[in-house]
């Protein structure tokens, strides 16, 4: 099913007294695997809610599956499934009951008990929703968005505030769903999960696009595959970032941190400076480029700096 | 598909489920009415021709008083009596006067007080050689239906209507709203006027439980009467019910916490408790204030129902009372309607 999925034109949308939404292009293509990447308050959740159909744009064009929302809502509503950041579910009702009255909204999708398999809560389906595990919540609630079968699966966080056990396994669901080719929207402020999830990720602050593409496009317009961080005492750190090799260099809490394209000459090079400087190495790591280093490139912050 | 899985059927079983697994909700809804009835029943019983309490300071006196047979006459020095009348221990106290004479001394805004002092000067009087020149017998009328209990029954159905449907509605609701659930509902293509239709259609199923259970219970412990037919009682019930039902929906259209939809529920129901005429009649209220009473949602059910039950009331005589029934169901549901908010 190709084609397009999802298109922003030009998207606002302010509240009383801040612009949460400042002027986004999108294109998602069907079968995509697409990540909103941002800390908090960059305006993803309003931006995914948009796409929704639960939150209306102050100005802008939004086409989804080829269909307007002030036209098509209903329409869409059986083509989409949702998962939002917050809902608490009944805590009454169990995981089948839950799930049963979601199915009973959607006029064509899966036996209930499909997706409760799917969302492996076999063991836990006549439990009740109190008693489920934040992962386990998590995965009711992706649950109810798979209902209806839909074409275009929209997750807002999906892994915010789950142990890493319990973020691998929702990984996995949501690997299988990108196997059997639904388009998907993310948002998340987890570098990792985005680069482990996404094909295309586009990253927003202030309410802004600031960069998109690939994970692995993003990484590499850095320019530089690996990034050095040491602390060492009194450092000229003009001289470190003349050496060979080195992209930019930044000072953070005490240690330097270096993106360089070459490690293995990088790091003998960085040695050598420091000993002609006589300062003492403390602390010396290196990493892969990620797209944390993206983010703080281009907005000389963390993404979860708050 | 079958048909249990009509969303409609669908949200009313949740509401259903969601209500029984609430421990809190079922005792107040079922239990706490049957407490409140027995307790009041049986303060309020009628007990067999009610003894009164009088106190007498002079010995003659108290000889003559006696004959009485519905006073219980008690010998009192002057200090002790004048205590055991400002304490409510006794009712009256009679004291002998200068020159023969009788002095009563008694609250006159008291009741007791005044059949005490009819009872008193009768037996005083008698002793002295009156005698009655109309000769008179008593034909005793003990009838369920005049008793306190009967009063109390309707009051307190109609009370349990009112909050079973505001609470039940307004809570869950503001919860559904709060724990943005509203909000992840109306994102499935959900039929929206069924979400609201699913509150009416589990209140009416309980709402034949609730009547039951108290309507069963003060006919078995109390014999309290059911003269009216059971159509009339019946469409009464349920358009109280729909009428707070509308209410409640209108209270929580727009709240955001359980804090704040607990104030204005409270804020709404609270006045009717007092003067709807749920414990003591409304008519007690200041004729001034009777046309705003008589338009309160309560006391047209308690006044249809106590018309109802203990008259036999039809459906004719109880039309102002259901068209007023009938005008806040409409007002409330098309506001709410306007100023719900889904999310």
């Amino acid at each position: 099913m190709p084609g397009s999925a999802l298109r922003l034109r030009d998207l606002r949308k302010a509240y009383q007294d801040v612009v949460a939404v400042n002027g986004i292009e999108l294109d998602v293509e069907a079968g995509e695997c697409f990540g909103l990447l941002g800390p908090n308050g960059a305006g993803k959740t309003t931006t995914i809610e948009i796409c929704e159909g639960l939150t209306k744009a102050d100005s802008g064009e939004v086409g989804v599956l080829g269909m307007r929302w002030e036209t098509d809502a209903d329409e869409l509503r059986q083509r989409l499934g949702i998962q939002l950041q917050e809902t608490q579910l009944s805590e009454k009702l169990t995981v089948i009951e839950t799930v049963r009255l979601f199915r009973s909204f959607f006029r064509q999708g899966p036996e209930t008990s499909a997706v409760i398999a799917q969302a492996q809560l076999e063991e836990k389906q006549n439990a009740r929703v109190g008693g489920l595990s934040g992962g386990q919540k998590q995965r009711l609630a992706l649950a109810c968005a798979l209902v209806g079968d839909p074409d275009f699966l929209f997750l807002d966080e999906p892994t915010t505030g789950l142990d890493p056990q319990a973020r691998r396994q929702l990984w996995d669901l949501i690997d299988q769903f990108k196997l059997a080719g639904r388009t998907i929207l993310l948002t998340t402020h987890y570098m990792d999960e985005a680069q482990r999830l996404c094909d295309r990720v586009a990253i927003m602050d202030h309410g802004k696009v600031i960069a998109l593409g690939t994970p692995r496009e993003l990484i590499a317009s850095l320019g530089a595959e690996h990034v050095v961080e040491f602390s060492a005492g009194e450092v000229d750190v003009e001289a470190v970032g003349r050496l060979d090799g080195v992209r930019s260099v930044r000072s953070e809490n005490g240690s330097v941190l270096l993106q360089v394209t070459e490690l293995h000459r990088a790091v003998p090079a960085l040695l050598a400076e420091l000993a002609r400087q006589g300062v003492a190495l403390t602390e010396l790591s290196t990493h892969s480029a990620t797209l944390e280093d993206v983010f703080v490139t281009l907005t000389g912050r963390h993404l979860r700096d708050e | 598909m079958s048909k249990t899985d009509h969303p409609l059927v669908q949200l009313t079983l949740v509401r259903f489920y969601e209500f029984v697994r609430e421990p809190e909700a079922l005792f107040w809804v079922f239990v706490f009415p049957l407490l409140l009835a027995a307790g009041l029943g049986i303060a309020f019983r009628n007990r067999p021709a009610e003894v009164l309490k009088i106190a007498s300071v002079a010995p003659e006196l108290t000889q003559a008083l006696r004959r009485e047979k519905l006073l219980d006459v008690q010998e009192f020095s002057a200090a002790a009596a004048q205590e055991a009348l400002r304490t409510g221990k006794v009712a009256l106290l009679a004291e002998a006067g200068p020159g023969g004479t009788v002095e009563y001394v008694y609250d006159d805004t008291n009741p007791e007080g005044r059949a005490a002092r009819l009872l008193a000067d009768r037996a005083v009087q008698q002793a002295a050689g009156r005698a009655d020149p109309i000769a008179a017998s008593d034909q005793l009328l003990r009838e369920p239906g005049s008793r306190y209990i009967d009063f109390l029954i309707p009051g307190l159905l109609g009370m349990n209507l009112m909050g079973s449907a505001i609470w039940g509605l307004g809570f869950a609701i503001v919860d559904a709203r709060r724990k943005k659930l509203m909000k992840r509902l109306i994102a499935t293509p959900m039929p929206r006027q069924y979400y609201l239709l699913s509150f009416v259609l589990s209140r009416l199923v309980l709402l034949v439980v609730e009547v039951g259970a108290l309507v069963g219970f003060g006919m078995l412990a109390f014999q309290v009467p059911l003269r009216g037919a059971v159509v009339p009682f019946a469409i009464l019930c349920v358009l109280g019910s729909l009428s707070f039902s509308a209410l409640g929906l209108l209270i929580a259209s727009r709240v955001r916490t359980i804090e704040a939809a607990s104030g204005l529920m409270n804020v709404v129901m609270m006045p009717m408790w007092i003067v709807s005429g749920v414990f003591f009649s409304a008519q007690r209220f200041p004729d001034v204030v009777q046309p705003i009473i008589k338009a309160l949602p309560l006391t047209a059910l308690i006044d249809a129902l106590r018309a109802n039950m203990l008259q036999g009331a039809s459906l004719a005589q109880i039309a102002p009372q259901l068209g007023v029934l009938g005008a806040w169901m409409v007002v409330c549901f098309t506001l709410a309607l306007k100023l719900f908010r889904w999310r």
